[in-house]
């Protein structure tokens, strides 16, 4: 059984606006947040993962609209003025790179007590305690405090970030890339770390990244995104394991594997849609090996078995498609 | 099998500046990016090199194409020092040696065409303009722009990753090198994307007989690339070998951190933990002896005394630690 939502995304819309048209970034996103589990949001350039956290945080560009769809945390619906509110002491964020999230020319210190304070109403002596505190929790010295963001590596200023992100103890985080730009012992070290501050906190995690093998060390669920829609969810050993999506199995060809035998990645030819004109039917069609008349007419419908969600037209053969997508020449006939 | 690069002894230090205490007492600190590197590339092989930020992978890279000077220590191209050339002999090296950059997207000028951007290097290497169509429209055959029409008067911002990650390897081709040093080639590419690259980059590898070095932080990556990869560690070359043995069999303990520490996609795949704590020195005062040893979880009082020469331990795999002697 599934532990209740903290985070519902029902049917979002995001649209921007910008010389060229509407852009449809995010059209038609579900997914929940279910309390205590990390879950991935996983998909390549431009299918909407970031604007969709930047949408549930209430932060999107001044070009960009909420056009449809529900937002709900514990129950709640919220919307960017309520959201507001919530944010640092129920919702917080990690982006990519701390050194855009940290402020060069104060002290690291500085910048957490000031959160404490300044959100939190702590008293001045009461943020220092909790400053050193949060900087043990993240496995950095408090004697680091009192340094600037240009004096921490990559990792500490990683560290650092998730530190302030906890620092008015909210029970879900979202983290954009919080690893990406890190090196891969520094990377499975914040991992690591990451993973052992959620049980211990209990908290709920979002990780929108475009790296599948990440969500597979980390994360609970998974949600596959494409052209601005799901197009897949559920346990990651289920998703990643026996996809059903034609999309999920290419990415799974497309990604390196440092243990597995095959000697060749197989790349999905074409790129997605542009998300400025009209789309229907399902997104992937023109890139797909297994595309039917069917998959371009008509909306898309989900199709959930033992809570794997996909909008596969196909999934009822998925099995067989999946043997079928091993082949690297399934590929070449696009 | 004669080499067509080598190193010797390479090392390349990078001065920074100086404190006030440093000045009274005469020091000159320095980034030790390399620090005594030997390599031999043979002619028509692919090199991976592999490592972390500030490693001195990236410096290797440049040393190699002339595009740094060794602080001591020689390379040679072909049989000629690196160090001798100049005028028309440099020239003629450019001409062999190219590299392809890491940002597809900030590798070419924005203002240029495609068509001006790949035929730049051959007005720079003197090839008279009648020749300059031709050569560009067979270089964008070997990368797979065919329908060359459509690129040649656009411009980057027009096109995406993948085609401009094409358009910069075409570039380099179309002097028709005989060495490519490709740093990060495919890091900022979505994956989709990525693998296609990959397999074009072997192709022209394999078409041309080109000899080729691939810097990159992603073991898993270059296992697709390379029968051949070096790690390095701190401005040292810890580890050369086949990259299956690397990949399968890592001899020296930073290797077996850095293989340990590579996700791979399969929630099914139970991984082993970290066997090391710590972050990388700082390169202007490494640790003594080897410079992996206060990290090392088998250090012992040898390391710290004496670092470690790179020993052949079987044909063709080599290791710098005092645990494989």
């Amino acid at each position: 059984m599934m532990p209740r939502p903290l985070l519902a995304v029902e049917d979002l819309q995001i649209h921007y606006a910008t010389r060229d048209g509407t852009v449809r970034a995010v059209d038609g996103a579900t997914f929940a947040v279910p309390e205590g589990r990390i879950v991935g949001l996983v998909g390549e350039s431009g299918c909407g993962k970031t604007t969709a956290v930047r949408a549930i945080m209430g932060v999107l560009a001044e070009n960009g609209r909420r056009a449809g769809g529900r937002v709900c945390f514990r129950d709640r619906p919220i919307d960017a003025g309520s959201t507001r509110a919530l944010l640092w002491r129920e919702i917080a964020y990690v982006p990519q790179s701390a050194m855009s999230s940290l402020d060069p020319v104060y002290t690291v210190g500085a910048q957490i007590e000031e959160v404490l304070r300044k959100r939190g109403g702590a008293s001045r002596a009461a943020a220092k305690a909790r400053a050193a505190e949060l900087f043990e929790l993240v496995g950095l010295s408090d004697r680091r405090l009192v340094d600037y963001p240009h004096q921490f590596s990559g990792g500490m200023r990683q560290r650092a970030a998730i530190a302030m992100a906890l620092a008015l103890e909210p029970s879900l985080l979202l983290a954009d890339e919080p690893v990406t730009a890190l090196d891969v012992i520094v990377q499975r070290q914040i991992l690591d770390m990451l993973r052992t501050l959620q049980q211990r906190l209990k908290l709920s995690m979002v990780m929108v990244t475009h790296d599948i093998s990440v969500v597979a060390y980390l994360c609970d669920e998974v949600v596959v995104m494409y052209a601005g829609q799901v197009v897949e969810s559920g346990p990651v050993r289920e998703v990643l394991g026996r996809p059903r999506h034609p999309y999920t199995m290419g990415l799974r060809n497309a990604f390196p594997d440092l243990l597995s035998d095959a000697m060749a990645l197989v790349p999905i030819h074409g790129g997605p849609p542009d998300l400025r004109e009209t789309l229907t039917g399902c997104r992937f069609a023109p890139r797909c090996p297994f595309v039917q008349p069917a998959c371009t007419a008509g909306a898309l419908a989900a199709d959930v078995t033992d809570d794997h969600l996909t909008t596969c037209r196909r999934s009822a053969e998925a099995d067989t498609l999946r043997t079928a997508a091993l082949d690297p020449g399934t590929w070449q006939r696009v | 099998m004669s080499a067509l690069v080598e190193l010797r002894d390479v090392v390349k230090h990078f001065p920074v500046s100086r404190s006030l205490g440093e000045i009274v007492r005469g020091r000159h600190p320095a980034v030790r990016a390399l620090d005594g590197v030997s390599l031999e590339i043979g002619a028509s092989d692919a090199v991976a090199v592999v490592g972390e930020s500030g490693c001195g992978k990236t410096t290797l890279g440049r040393l190699m194409l002339k595009l740094t000077e060794p602080s001591a220590g020689a390379i040679t191209f072909d049989g000629t020092a690196l160090g001798g050339l100049s005028g028309a002999s440099l020239r003629a090296f450019r001409r062999q040696a190219q590299l392809v950059f890491q940002n597809p997207f900030d590798a070419l000028n924005p203002r240029f065409t495609i068509y001006r951007a790949v035929a730049e290097p051959l007005l720079n290497a003197g090839i008279p303009r009648a020749e300059h169509a031709d050569r560009v429209a067979q270089a964008f055959r070997r990368v797979h722009l065919p329908d060359l029409e459509r690129y040649l008067d656009r411009y980057p911002h027009q096109l995406s990753g993948g085609q401009l990650q094409r358009v910069v390897l075409a570039r380099a081709l179309v002097l028709a090198p005989r060495f490519l040093v490709a740093d990060e080639p495919v890091s900022m590419l979505d994956v989709s994307v990525r693998a296609g690259i990959l397999a074009l980059l072997r192709e022209v590898r394999d078409d041309m007989g080109l000899t080729a070095v691939y810097i990159s932080h992603d073991l898993a990556l270059v296992r697709y690339l390379c029968e051949r990869t070096v790690v390095m560690y701190l401005g040292t070359m810890v580890e050369d070998g086949p990259t299956a043995e690397i990949v399968r069999n890592p001899r020296h303990p930073y290797t077996r951190a850095l293989v340990a520490a590579v996700p791979v996609p399969d929630a099914d795949q139970a991984r082993a933990p970290l066997p090391i704590a710590g972050n990388v020195p700082d390169a202007r005062e490494p640790p003594s002896g080897c410079r992996f040893r206060d990290r090392c979880p088998h250090a012992f009082a040898r390391c710290a005394e004496e670092a470690p020469a790179l020993r052949e331990t079987a044909d063709g795999h080599r290791v710098a630690c005092h645990l494989d002697n």
